[in-house]
């Protein structure tokens, strides 16, 4: 799918590298392979929305950025709360269809599913090509 | 990655301006909160350097290097939390 990871917290590299070797190891072999970053101060996540004042941590928020640098998709969650990867992975994907091909992938969209390619021939026929089960 | 000495402490990790609209130095995007560089989806994400570990390597990571490539940048509260 070709979609470089980047991991950002306010912990030092130091602390990145004793939580991959003492843990992630154990969790994926050989450790993540991404580069874990150091927002020590905080001053990356401000740019992104997602730092956190009062505890000093940058929160969950993902962004998926584009080849030329544009935020496409971003998502914030409060820190009790983990991130599914399966829905990121989706909308990657579809992300990337859309820049490929010019059409536009209704809601649920999977690969292979159905596209919609917008013009005056689908206002009001939308609901011919879409049901609501296809929403997940 | 560059290759990066590995002193007791490294620089922090800054947001880079660039250009336009936005701030011209780091010092003018403090004073006005940073609020011109918030991320919002169809604009530019705000470029970074920062020190990272990458496969066993100590290095700076910038988000303009990725430029071609599609990238996911996650941020999390902290190495060793639990979820």
């Amino acid at each position: 799918m070709g979609v470089q990871v980047l991991a950002a917290s306010t912990d030092s590299r130091f602390s990145h590298k004793v939580w991959q070797e003492a843990e992630l190891a154990k969790m994926v072999p050989g450790g993540v392979p991404f580069p874990l970053i150091s927002d020590a101060t905080g001053q990356i996540g401000r740019a992104y929305g997602v730092y956190d004042e009062e505890s000093g941590v940058d929160i969950r928020g993902r962004f998926l950025i584009d080849p030329d640098g544009v935020i496409q998709a971003m998502e914030v969650l409060t820190p009790p709360v983990g991130r599914n990867v399966t829905e990121l992975i989706r909308q990657a994907q579809a992300f990337q269809h859309v820049r490929e091909t010019g059409e536009v992938t209704p809601a649920g969209w999977q690969p292979g599913k159905p596209t919609l390619k917008p013009g005056p021939d689908l206002v009001g026929r939308v609901w011919e090509s879409w049901k609501p089960a296809m929403a997940s | 990655m560059p290759e990066a000495a590995t002193g007791c402490v490294a620089p922090a990790g800054s947001v880079l301006a660039t250009g336009g609209p936005e701030p011209a130095t780091l010092a003018a995007h403090r004073q006005n909160g940073g609020s011109t560089m918030t991320a919002r989806v169809g604009k530019p994400a705000p470029d970074f350097e920062a020190p990272a570990f990458t496969n066993g390597e100590f290095g700076n990571i910038k988000l303009s290097d990725y430029r071609g490539q599609w990238v996911v940048l996650c941020f999390y509260p902290g190495d060793f939390t639990f979820v």
